[in-house]
């Protein structure tokens, strides 16, 4: 997400960490550094000068102050932080319910944005928070719209309502219209309404558009927006905003290398805030967009809070706290252990995109060292494991070479990797012992930040992610 | 596009400024060429002293185009073979929907293989269209496997004996290495199966800088012999193509320009070049 931006301003506000003292020249360098990789990035030139222009502005401005401190770099990058969280939207903005359910929402976009898909992962993500939202599929345009719509509602269990066959027949705005009054008979509280892609230049559509606007009469009109979007974005906008309007922006795809810098333009031009992201093609890889969290992605500090989130979402509560009463009882740190602990890892989703979460792994050779992670290394440290029987678990140590090639045999790996995983569990074990006994982590173990929510137990994961890793990528973010 | 021709009538008057090459600059950022590019264009243009603004320009815009041929490659013993590829939702299937639609009216015979299997529907949008065109289309199950796919349907090319087999694929991002194996695999079908003359990389006029990535990836994974530019009918004026023809030579083949079959033509560089700077 926003990856080169990252790394362009990473490397400039890093510059200005080797330099101490800051001078005005320093500050004019690396304004004119941020400019050029917010346009190398689909920022529109208008977005990019107000912003460097204010960024200048308000570091000068508070030169003094920031070279009184110790570290004035910091000083910049508050600055520098701050107005990044404020044009990418300011507060984490929640859908608006109706006061009489249901709450209709309805998605607009050009054709390709991802509306269809989106629709399903907008109405999962509801689901899950214990809604009835209900499918419209009011595009009627696109060649089999309809059917995608339904059969990605049947993939995440939500109904639709399609009365119409689409492939240019129905009109969309009694589908919709009929959409709503369906929901209300049958008391769904979310309404999602799809409508077919349009250009921002096709009036037709766009009335059309906004017909189904005054027949739903949405609480919300989601504007779908493809994060790869380059400088037409802002052109796109204002006529979709002119057309229908719309109260907030999603942004899809934004799992690849998109720069992403054309949702800064229309957040900033047209004050309407991005709501949601999807980052994945699983219907659960959607979230709510946290500006704050993404302006600590841009600049490189990492997304602390969703991964705090994600582990909690991921731990059973339960299994933590018999980890702990093991732990407080006295009890060794077990092979065990590890693999439910791996397993509640495996939950929370892909690796990749979790340490891509931890600070600085965003950057430069980190990146292309999360690139190549390697995803089945869990599956292939869960296999050895499940090879083992109880009392090796229990027991590393009775593990003898007819022991391992037996079980290096039945995981299908080499017996290497079964002595290399013996190897990294018993420093782990180590680790813990020292835990124990000293409280705390040993020197040279990061603690993770932002994680003090979660159960103390799971504090010990960091130095066994370290344990069981024979990836450099994990490796490295572990040390910091 | 207006801005740019007050800025080329306003260049023409004479007094040509610093600041008007700036404006000139702005235009072409805001064409999606991209800053170094526009860069690099300007100064080419501003050191042809013979021509007038506007003809510079022109030159320096059509000297970054490749001089490669815009035709489609032709098999002579088999089936000539296309694979479209591209991220997700820049007109893939509606591309190859047109393709055929063209292919077909120029009098050739064409299969198709509906080697999309993972998005929901991707098969029944390429039927319907094959349905309303009258071109065969092979298709295999939902979340099947798309190597499997395509091979039958060159099977199918070669038995029937005709000139195209069109292969349709899945949108994927280029980052996504597994997938980008999935796309080679069934390069390597088709290989095995005799060829592959053209493969097509499908590009949103809309698309910003990212575009450029992913034509390097996706010519990495598969090999990619020109581009497809979809979407130009609307106020986006796909100046990433032209990024990417600079980067990487291939060449753009085709331009989509609407969502009816025949909405596709072959690519017009002074046409295109025109769009970008608002003259007409």
């Amino acid at each position: 997400m926003f990856d080169s931006l990252s790394a362009k301003f990473s490397s400039a506000l890093t510059s200005l960490r080797s330099r101490g003292r800051i001078k005005a020249g320093d500050i004019d360098e690396i304004v004119a550094e941020i400019r050029t990789a917010l346009i190398e990035s689909d920022v529109a030139l208008a977005v990019a000068d107000s912003f460097t222009a204010t960024i200048k502005e308000l570091s000068l401005g508070s030169l003094e102050q920031i070279n009184k401190s110790t570290n004035p770099a910091n000083g910049i990058f508050e600055i520098v932080n701050s107005e990044l969280v404020k044009i990418l939207g300011g507060e984490t903005r929640r859908i608006r319910m109706a006061k009489k359910a249901p709450t209709v929402i309805m998605l607009v976009g050009l054709q390709g944005a991802g509306k269809t898909s989106l629709a399903g992962k907008l109405a999962l993500y509801l689901k899950n928070q214990g809604n009835t939202p209900l499918l419209v599929a009011s595009d009627l345009q696109r060649p089999n719209a309809v059917n995608q719509l339904q059969q990605v509602g049947a993939s995440v269990g939500i109904p639709v309502f399609a009365p119409e066959p689409g492939n240019g027949v129905g009109d969309p705005v009694k589908v919709a219209q009929a959409g709503r009054k369906f929901a209300e008979d049958k008391l769904h509280n979310f309404v999602i309404v799809d409508t077919a892609g349009r250009l921002g230049v096709d009036e037709e559509l766009m009335s059309q558009a906004s017909r189904i606007r005054d027949a739903v009469k949405p609480d919300e009109i989601l504007f779908v927006v493809d994060a790869m979007l380059g400088q037409d974005a802002v052109r796109t906008a204002s006529s979709f905003l002119e057309g229908v309007g719309f109260d907030g922006v999603v942004l899809t795809k934004l799992d690849g290398d998109a720069r992403g810098g054309a949702a800064l333009s229309i957040v900033s031009l047209t004050g309407r805030p991005i709501m949601f992201a999807a980052t994945g093609e699983k219907p659960s890889d959607f979230d709510l967009f946290h500006p704050d969290r993404m302006a600590s992605r841009i600049l490189g500090l990492g997304d602390v809070a969703t991964l705090a989130e994600q582990a909690k979402a991921a731990f059973d509560p339960d299994l933590s706290k018999k980890f702990e009463e093991k732990y407080a009882a006295g009890d060794d740190f077990t092979l065990i252990d590890f693999l439910s602990q791996l397993q509640a890892m495996k939950k929370m989703g892909s690796m990749t995109k979790m340490l891509g979460m931890l600070p600085g792994m965003n950057s430069g050779a980190m990146k292309k060292q999360l690139d190549n992670f390697d995803e089945g290394d869990l599956v292939k440290t869960e296999a050895i494991i499940q090879s083992m029987t109880p009392a090796e678990r229990h027991d590393v140590k009775i593990l003898n070479g007819m022991r391992r090639a037996r079980i290096a045999k039945g995981s299908g790996r080499a017996v290497s990797e079964v002595n290399n995983l013996v190897d990294r569990f018993t420093t782990a074990q180590k680790m813990m012992r020292q835990m124990r006994k000293g409280g705390g982590l040993p020197a040279g173990m990061p603690a993770m930040p932002g994680m003090p929510a979660l159960p103390k137990t799971n504090k010990a994961l960091p130095p066994k992610k370290k344990s069981k890793s024979g990836n450099p990528a994990k490796r490295a973010a572990e040390q910091g | 596009m207006a801005l740019f021709s007050k800025i080329i009538a306003k260049l023409r008057g004479g007094s040509v400024t610093a600041s008007d090459w700036d404006d000139l600059r702005i235009s072409l950022i805001e064409a999606d060429l991209g800053a170094t590019l526009s860069d690099e264009l300007i100064a080419i243009a501003k050191n042809n002293k013979s021509e007038s603004v506007e003809m510079a320009m022109r030159g320096a815009l059509v000297g970054a185009l490749t001089k490669s041929s815009r035709e489609i490659a032709q098999a002579t013993s088999r089936p000539t073979t296309i694979l479209v590829v591209g991220v997700n939702g820049t007109g893939k299937t509606t591309s190859v929907a047109k393709l055929m639609s063209a292919l077909t009216m120029r009098g050739s015979s064409v299969v198709v293989a509906a080697a999309d299997t993972f998005r929901a529907a991707a098969i029944e949008q390429l039927q319907t269209w094959g349905e309303r065109i009258g071109v065969p289309v092979v298709a295999g199950k939902f979340q099947g496997d798309p190597a499997s796919v395509v091979f039958d349907a060159a099977k199918r090319a070669s038995d029937d004996g005709v000139d195209y087999l069109i292969v349709d694929t899945a949108g994927r991002l280029h980052t996504k290495s597994n997938l980008m194996d999935e796309l080679s695999k069934i390069r390597r079908v088709l290989e095995k199966a005799g060829g592959v003359d053209e493969v097509l990389l499908v590009v949103d006029a809309t698309t910003g800088q990212n575009g450029i990535i992913q034509a390097r990836h996706f010519t990495e994974s598969v090999g990619v012999t020109g581009l497809i530019l979809t979407k130009m009918d609307g106020s986006a004026k796909g100046g990433i193509a032209l990024a990417i023809e600079r980067e990487s030579g291939l060449p753009i083949k085709f331009i989509g320009t609407g969502e009816g079959a025949d909405d596709f033509a072959a690519f017009d560089p002074d046409l295109y070049i025109s769009g970008l700077i608002g003259s007409e």
